[in-house]
C-alpha cells in the first residue's frame, strides 16, 4: 500500500473537493469560502470550480448563516457551513443548539437537519483571549449534535465524508495549528472513516495518556519522552467528543491502571472532568492511583507568546504529570 | 572418637542449624545463646543433630551441659567412653 | 393608620365614630382621617370588639401607626398556622434539627493510602493492607503490593530482604500504636505442675518427639481463646469480626534481627505432638523461607513467648487487624506462698495486651484465669 505526504489543510481540502463531486446537494457556505479560498485556504480554487450557487460567501452574521444553512438542511440540501472559528459560532450557539440539535426532538422525527459545520478551534497563534478557545466541551455536553476532532490527515481526510451521511447534525473541531502539519495518508479507494469510536495511537502498559485535537501531537510527543525513562505510554486519541468511546478507554486503564487526560480547555467543567469521571465511574477498582488532568490555566488565554505557551498544555507539562503519576 | 572428630561433628551441627555462623570464630566457654542468639528451638534441633550422630539418647536433665562447646566436647567423649 | 396612596406619608385623624367597648364588624367604618385627597373613611377587616384608641382626633399620624386595638372574638382557638400545615402533612415538625447522619466507620485519617488496584489485589493474595508496607509517599500502590506479595511468597532460601522486613515491623507496630488504644493486664503465673508434666514426659520420649515448654502455653493458649470471641478475630475498617477459627501466630526471632508472626492454622485442633511437629516446621521455614502467605496474613492473636534466660515481663503491641496478644516471660524459680508457707516455685509473668475498641480489661483478666487454669492440670491439654 503506498502513502503520500499530505498536509492536514489539504487533507480537508480534498475531503471536501471530494464531497462536493460526489453529491449535488453538498455545497459550502461561510464567511470568505469563496472568494478569499477560505480563511485557513480550506477551499482555495472552489469558486472557480463549482461556482458561486455552491461555494456561498455569507454575511459577517454568524447566526444569520447557520440559521439559514440549517434552514437549507431542512429544505433537503446537505451544506457544509464553515464558522471561521469556534470564537465565533458563540453567536450561533442559538442556532445551533436550539434548533439544530432540537429540531428532530421536538418534531416528532418529522424533521432531520443533516447540517456538518466546520470550525477551527484551540490556540497557539497568539490570537488572544477572544480568539483562541477550545470549546469542544460546550457543544460534547449537548444532545441531538455528534462532535468530533480529526487529529491526524486520515481523519481529516476520512470524517467528512461520515459526517456528511449522518442525518444529523455533525460539529467538525479543526485545531488551527494542524492545517500546516504534514501526515502520511495511506492511499485508499475509499477514505471514509468512523466517526464513533476512539484510537489508541500509541500502545503502551505504564500509563494511559488520554487526548484528543491539537493536544495529540504533543502528547505523543510527551510519550516519546517517557519512554527513553523507562515509562510505556498508551496514547489514545478520542476522536469523537460527543459520544465518547467509553469502551476503549476502560480497556485502556484496566491495562495500565493510571490515566491522564490532556485537554486544552480550562479544567473546570472541561471535557477532561467527564473522561475522568466516566474512568472513575467503569474503572473504579482498576486505578491504581488518582486521575490527572493537564489542561489549561485557568486565564483567559494570553496574547504575549511565552505567556501563551505557559497558559497552555506543553510536552512538559504531559511529561511532568507523567512521573507524578508514576510516583517518581 | 578422637577429639578433633568430636569437635568437628559438634560444629557441623551447629552449623546444620545456624549456618551463618560457619566460619565464625566459636567461644568455647561461652553459651551458644549469648554468643550467637541460638534459641530454644535451635537448641534442641542441635541437640537432635548431636544425638543421631552420636548415636546417643540424651536426656533432657542432661541439656545444660550442652550450652557450651566446651560443654559439648565433653559430655560427648564422656558419654562415648561410657558403657551402653 | 393605612397608606391610602402612593405618595401618603401620614394622614391626620378626625374623628372616631366607634367607641371602646363597641362590637365591630369586618367592613365597618371605624373612623375619618384626613389626608391629602380629602376625608377618607377608614374600615375595619376584622370581627372583635374595640378595646382600645391610640389617637386623639386632630392628630396627625404617620401611616403604619397603630391607631386602635381589636381583640378578636376567636383569636384563642386558632392554632399558628405553621404548625397544623405540617401536622395536617405528617412531616416532622422541625425537620432542620435532627442530628447530621454519622457514618458508622470514621475514616482514619492517618491510615496508609491503598489505591482500589492495590486493595484488590491484596485482597487476592491473602494479604492485610495494614501489613504492606507503604512507598515513600505514603501511598500503597499495585507496586508495593507485589513487593509483599512476593516477599510471603517467596521459597528462596535465606532471601529476606531485613531492611524490608523491619520496615514492615516498623510500619504494623506503628500503626497499631495510632490506632489501637491497649490495655494490659499480667499474672504471675506458677508453671511448676507444667514443668514438671513436661519433663517427666518428655523423659518417656525419644529426643525428636520432646516438647518445648511453649507447645504446652500454645495449646492452652488456643483452647482458652476458644471461648473468647472477643479476643480472637480482626478489626478492620472500623468493625470487628470475631473468627471461628483460633489461628496463632508465634513471634519467632530472625537469627539476624527481625520478627515475623506466622500463624498456625486452627491451633486448637492439634495435640501436642502435633504442635511440636508444625511448630518446628514454622520456624525452619521461618530462617530458611517458605512460608506461606496465609501463615502470615490469617493470624488472629499472637503470642510472644520471650524464652529462657531473657526477662520477666513484656508489654507486648497488638499486630492489627489482630485484637489481642499474650506475651510470656521467662520461666523462673522465684519464692511463691503456698499453704501459707514460702516456697520456691517456678513461675512465668504473663502479660496480655488487648485492642479496648473491642475488649476491656476485665476480660484480658478472665482469659488469664482461663489460660493459667488450663496449664495447673497440663495432662488435659
Amino acid at each position: 500500500m503506498t502513502a503520500r505526504k499530505i498536509t492536514y489543510r489539504d487533507a480537508v481540502r480534498e475531503a471536501m473537493r471530494e464531497a462536493l463531486l460526489a453529491d449535488h446537494r453538498v455545497f459550502l457556505m461561510g464567511e470568505d469560502v469563496g472568494r478569499y479560498g477560505g480563511a485557513y485556504a480550506c477551499s482555495k480554487g472552489f469558486l472557480e470550480e463549482f461556482g458561486e450557487a455552491r461555494i456561498r460567501d455569507t454575511p459577517l452574521s454568524e447566526s444569520g448563516f447557520v440559521g439559514a444553512g440549517i434552514g437549507a438542511a431542512l429544505g433537503g440540501m446537505r451544506p457544509i457551513i464553515e464558522i471561521m472559528t469556534v470564537n465565533f459560532s458563540l453567536l450561533a450557539l442559538d442556532q445551533i443548539v436550539n434548533t439544530a440539535a432540537t429540531l428532530r426532538h421536538m418534531s416528532g422525527g418529522q424533521f432531520s437537519v443533516p447540517v456538518v459545520i466546520r470550525m477551527a478551534t484551540g490556540a497557539g497563534r497568539q490570537l488572544a483571549a477572544q480568539h483562541s478557545h477550545s470549546l469542544e466541551c460546550w457543544y460534547a455536553h449537548v444532545p441531538g449534535i455528534k462532535v468530533i476532532a480529526p487529529a491526524t490527515v486520515g481523519d481529516a481526510r476520512g470524517m467528512l465524508k461520515t459526517a456528511l451521511a449522518d442525518p444529523n447534525p455533525v460539529i467538525i473541531f479543526e485545531h488551527a495549528t494542524l492545517y500546516n502539519e504534514t501526515g502520511e495518508l495511506a492511499e485508499m479507494d475509499d477514505y471514509a472513516v468512523d466517526i464513533d469510536r476512539a484510537r489508541v495511537r500509541r500502545t503502551g502498559s505504564d500509563i494511559s495518556l488520554i487526548t484528543y485535537g491539537g493536544s495529540l501531537s504533543k502528547t505523543l510527543a510527551a510519550a516519546e519522552l517517557l519512554e527513553r525513562d523507562g515509562i510505556g505510554c498508551e496514547v489514545v486519541d478520542l476522536r469523537t467528543l460527543r459520544p465518547l468511546d467509553d469502551a476503549v478507554l476502560v480497556q485502556s486503564v484496566r491495562k495500565t491502571h493510571k490515566a491522564i487526560v490532556v485537554d486544552e480547555g480550562w479544567r473546570s467543567g472541561s471535557l477532561a472532568a467527564e473522561v475522568s469521571a466516566r474512568m472513575a465511574e467503569q474503572a473504579f477498582f482498576d486505578l491504581d492511583g488518582p486521575i490527572a488532568r493537564v489542561c489549561s490555566a485557568e486565564v483567559p488565554v494570553p496574547y504575549a507568546r511565552h505567556l501563551e505557551q505557559a497558559a497552555t498544555p506543553q510536552v512538559e507539562n504531559i511529561v511532568a504529570a507523567a512521573q507524578k503519576v508514576m510516583r517518581r | 572418637m578422637t577429639e578433633p572428630e568430636i569437635e568437628n561433628l559438634v560444629r557441623r551441627e551447629l552449623y546444620a542449624v545456624a549456618p551463618d555462623l560457619e566460619g565464625l570464630e566459636i567461644e568455647p566457654n561461652e553459651t551458644f545463646r549469648d554468643q550467637f542468639e541460638i534459641d530454644s528451638m535451635d537448641t534442641l534441633n542441635f541437640i537432635i543433630g548431636l544425638s543421631k550422630a552420636t548415636g546417643l539418647d540424651i536426656p533432657e536433665a542432661d541439656y545444660p551441659q550442652l550450652e557450651t562447646f566446651s560443654g559439648c566436647k565433653s559430655y560427648i567423649s564422656k558419654r562415648l567412653r561410657a558403657p551402653g | 393608620m393605612p397608606s391610602l396612596g402612593a405618595d401618603m406619608d401620614a394622614g391626620t385623624l378626625v374623628e372616631w365614630l366607634k367607641s371602646p367597648g363597641d362590637k365591630v364588624r369586618r367592613g365597618d367604618i371605624i373612623a375619618v382621617v384626613e389626608t391629602q385627597k380629602g376625608a377618607i373613611e377608614i374600615e375595619v377587616f376584622d370581627d372583635g370588639v374595640l378595646s382600645e384608641i391610640r389617637v386623639k382626633p386632630g392628630d396627625e399620624v404617620p401611616v403604619g401607626q397603630v391607631l386602635a386595638l381589636i381583640d378578636g372574638a376567636d383569636e384563642d382557638s386558632e392554632p399558628p398556622p405553621a404548625e397544623t400545615a405540617t401536622k395536617a402533612a405528617g412531616l416532622p415538625s422541625r425537620p432542620m434539627d435532627q442530628e447530621p447522619l454519622r457514618t458508622v466507620s470514621q475514616p482514619t485519617a492517618d491510615g496508609p493510602k491503598i489505591s482500589p488496584a492495590a486493595r484488590r489485589l491484596a485482597q487476592s493474595c491473602g494479604l492485610d493492607p495494614g501489613s504492606i508496607t507503604p512507598g515513600k509517599d505514603g501511598v500503597i500502590g499495585l507496586r508495593e503490593v507485589e513487593a509483599a506479595a512476593h516477599h510471603a511468597d517467596t521459597t528462596q532460601p535465606a532471601g529476606i530482604d531485613q531492611r524490608a522486613m523491619r520496615n514492615a515491623i516498623a510500619s504494623a507496630m506503628a500503626r497499631s500504636n495510632r490506632e489501637i488504644p491497649h490495655y494490659y493486664v499480667t499474672s504471675t503465673l506458677d508453671v511448676t505442675p507444667m514443668m514438671e508434666w513436661l519433663g517427666a514426659y518428655n523423659a518417656r520420649q525419644p529426643i525428636e518427639r520432646r516438647l518445648l515448654y511453649l507447645v504446652p502455653l500454645l495449646r492452652a493458649a488456643a483452647l482458652s481463646l476458644r471461648k473468647f470471641d472477643d479476643l480472637n478475630g480482626a478489626f478492620v475498617d472500623g468493625r470487628y469480626q470475631t473468627t471461628a477459627n483460633v489461628n496463632i501466630g508465634v513471634a519467632i526471632a530472625m537469627r539476624k534481627g527481625g520478627l515475623i508472626t506466622p500463624a498456625i492454622l486452627d491451633t486448637a485442633s492439634h495435640d501436642l505432638q502435633s504442635l511440636m511437629s508444625k511448630l518446628s516446621d514454622l520456624v525452619r521455614r521461618t530462617r530458611q523461607g517458605g512460608l506461606k502467605s496465609s501463615e502470615l496474613s490469617m493470624g488472629t492473636v499472637t503470642l510472644t513467648n520471650l524464652g529462657e534466660q531473657t526477662a520477666d515481663a513484656l508489654l507486648p503491641i497488638i499486630y492489627p487487624p489482630q485484637v489481642f496478644i499474650i506475651g510470656c516471660g521467662q520461666i523462673q524459680v522465684r519464692p511463691w506462698v503456698i499453704d501459707d508457707a514460702v516456697v520456691p516455685r517456678q513461675l512465668m509473668d504473663v502479660t496480655v495486651a488487648g485492642d479496648h475498641r473491642v475488649s476491656d480489661g476485665r476480660r484480658g483478666a478472665q482469659f488469664l484465669r482461663n489460660f493459667g487454669d488450663l496449664l495447673a492440670r497440663p495432662e488435659e491439654l
